[in-house]
């Protein structure tokens, strides 16, 4: 009925010769940004975004949609080939298909995350011309103590991927906030541990901390081993293609995976990326025993790369129709809408019918192109692994340095990078696991800012996060996420403790 | 007392520090009351929070026994120096001298830090490296990167 006429009307848009192209043109310049390390979508499209004034606003958002998700792809093809996530997403990502490509099998876990990812995409397209307006009723109901206790459960989650030692991965998650807390504070204007560095007001680049600890940490750790014990990859790569058993264990994980995402995506704040740690943990457990997670387990790519490209595509949600930006990049989305004399907000639905059909059409059209370009990259990818070390990390260094001078323009990123990368190795040195440190320090101000809201709101009363049902049931998920979590490791404890005996 | 855990150890000791340094920090903000939260009010809960849970990581490290005591091990001094040295080099010559004169520079800085080094790889992959991220930033991305040293543009 309505949702096919609606299809409909969005794929005459989408199928025009002009806006077909400007989804392959952003599609294309998403990946190979995507894949340069340090490079992320949000620079790009911020450099873009004077240039679409000589667009029509329909073509100009679908590419930039077109750049957004294929900065997705590509960012999951860098987590996999060098272990550096190019998105804040892809950090789950980059846990087991690191180890995959290190045992030979990266071909694999490239087509696991790209076959997973355009179905995702095609059940996520679907899910927002359906569910559009029914879901921002949910949204509606989010006040600010909803917000912060979401962002507690996923910090939960994010501690339940770590491998090591639960109580440092919490650390770490602190750490990560504490970071966050250099910057200037919202509501005061207070300029805050920034010891009267102006570039320190700003707040540390999330790009910054993720190239130091991740790629640089990673580099000095491996230049550091005897080369015979280097932790890089092996030299057989065993077929591009999954195998009948990898098929086997990946479908359920897209499927588990693209359910998580659709549903965490349109949840404005980081919808993908709690999505991709979420799908994580479930598979982790649902595997059980059986699970080789850490390890370069095939699940662990498929899972969270379907939930964060089914997230990507329902965040779209909550900013076609209340105007809400869940992300940096959709951000710079409504202002690129604002330029082309768009009021985001549930209007643009009625008002441009054509532009809001027009442009969730045209994600499908996206995954579908992403597919066709990425499969066939595959072997390329490929070789590059096939590079001797001792040529391959200079190069890692090289772009990871241009990548972060570029963000700003400025050698400040440089430098704290140089330094993020000491910090790294000593994260490495000590076991302490980077990932969690990560996402806290991504959540940390959206935490504080909604933190002090629902107190303002409540007047200074810690109650109201568990007076009101949502938040509530939010916070009992996560109290029981971290009981499900000790229950089987105390059990694993005990089954190698009766091993060892 | 016997540090158990040589990595827990450090890690505790880490852990507590910067919460102590961002607790003393927090004083410098206003705090608020918890029906005006202040600037100072979240990071010092969370400073607080840092501190305890170090300090619990540092108990843990002193009185459970691990096999082997977890030794941090040797620390690869030569890859940290160079590369952190050649990045922050990187920072320094990129705006004054360019793309051109940078990434030879960062090449073979960089190719310091491995245990072999070969003049004629390291000068090729130079070559390459310096026209390829012409290409690609410069030529294909339109980023804005000085090309040329001071002296010549």
């Amino acid at each position: 009925m309505d949702l096919l006429g609606n299809l409909a009307l969005g794929f005459g848009v989408a199928f025009t010769a002009q806006n077909l192209m400007y989804a392959f043109f952003g599609s294309v310049l998403g990946t190979l940004i995507g894949v340069l390390p340090g490079l992320g979508p949000v620079a790009t499209i911020a450099m873009l975004l004077p240039s679409i004034y000589s667009l029509d606003a329909t073509p100009a958002l679908i590419m930039l949609a077109g750049i957004y998700y294929g900065a997705q792809y590509g960012g999951s093809t860098t987590a996999i080939l060098i272990n550096v996530p190019g998105e804040s997403s892809s950090v789950v990502t980059a846990i087991d298909g690191y180890q995959m490509a290190r045992q030979g099998r990266a071909g694999a876990a490239l087509a696991a995350a790209g076959l997973g990812s355009f179905f995702a995409g095609c059940v996520g397209t679907v899910i927002i011309a359906a569910f559009a307006p029914p879901l921002t009723e949910l949204a509606f109901k989010f006040g600010p103590q909803e917000y912060f206790s979401l962002m507690v459960l996923g910090l939960i989650g994010a501690v339940v991927l770590a491998s090591g030692s639960l109580i440092k991965a919490i650390s770490m998650i602190i750490l990560g906030l504490l970071l966050a807390q250099i910057n200037t504070d919202v509501i005061s204007g207070t300029a805050r541990y920034s010891f009267d560095i102006p570039e320190l007001t700003d707040g540390i680049g999330f790009v910054v901390i993720a190239m130091g600890v991740f790629g640089f940490g990673e580099i000095i750790s491996n230049l550091g081993m005897p080369a015979e014990h280097r932790e890089v990859f092996t030299k057989s790569v065993k077929g591009l293609w999954p195998t009948k058993q990898d098929f086997k264990e990946a479908w359920p994980a897209v499927l588990r995976g693209t359910a998580l995402g659709s549903l965490l995506g349109v949840l404005p704040g980081g919808g993908a990326l709690l999505a991709s740690f979420a799908a994580y943990t479930v598979e982790k457990k649902v595997a059980g025993a059986s699970g080789r997670f850490g390890k370069g387990d095939i699940r662990g790519v498929a899972g969270p790369e379907s939930a964060n490209n089914a997230g990507a595509q329902t965040s779209f949600i909550p900013m076609l129709t209340l105007g809400i930006p869940p992300n940096a990049v959709m951000a710079l989305m409504v202002g690129a809408m604002t330029i082309k004399g768009i009021q985001p907000g549930p209007q643009v639905m009625t008002s441009n019918p054509q532009l809001f059909w027009g442009l969730i059409a045209s994600m499908w059209v996206g995954n579908a192109m992403l597919v066709i370009l990425n499969l066939p990259l595959i072997g390329i990818w490929i070789k590059l692994l096939t590079v001797p070390y001792r040529f391959l990390f200079p190069a890692i260094t090289l772009f990871c340095c241009i990548g972060v001078y570029t963000l700003n323009n400025n050698t400040f990123d440089v430098y704290m990078t140089a330094a993020f990368a000491v910090v790294g190795y000593v994260f490495y040195k000590l076991s302490c696991e980077p990932a969690p440190l990560l996402l806290g320090f991504i959540l940390g101000p959206m935490m504080e800012e909604n933190l002090r809201r629902a107190l303002l709101l409540s007047r200074g009363d810690w109650g109201t996060f568990f007076v009101r049902p949502l938040s509530a049931g939010l916070l009992i998920a996560a109290a029981l996420m971290i009981v499900i979590v000790l229950l089987p490791s105390i059990k694993s404890k005990r089954e190698e403790a009766f091993q060892e005996e | 007392m016997k540090i158990k855990s040589q990595r827990d150890f450090w890690s505790g000791l880490m852990f507590v520090v910067v919460g102590v340094v961002f607790a003393v920090g927090a004083t410098n903000y206003s705090m608020g009351t918890s029906a005006r939260p202040g600037p100072g009010y979240f990071p010092l809960i969370l400073s607080i929070l840092m501190a305890l849970l170090g300090a619990f990581v540092l108990f843990k490290s002193l009185t459970i026994e691990v096999e082997g005591g977890d030794p941090i091990g040797a620390i690869a001094w030569r890859p940290l120096l160079v590369i952190v040295a050649s990045i922050a080099v990187f920072g320094a010559a990129l705006p004054r001298l360019g793309l051109v004169i940078t990434v030879p520079i960062l090449i073979l800085m960089t190719s310091l830090a491995g245990d072999e080094f070969k003049w004629k790889g390291v000068l090729a992959t130079a070559v390459v490296l310096t026209v390829g991220s012409w290409a690609i930033f410069v030529l294909g991305l339109k980023l804005v990167i000085p090309m040329w040293p001071w002296f010549v543009g």
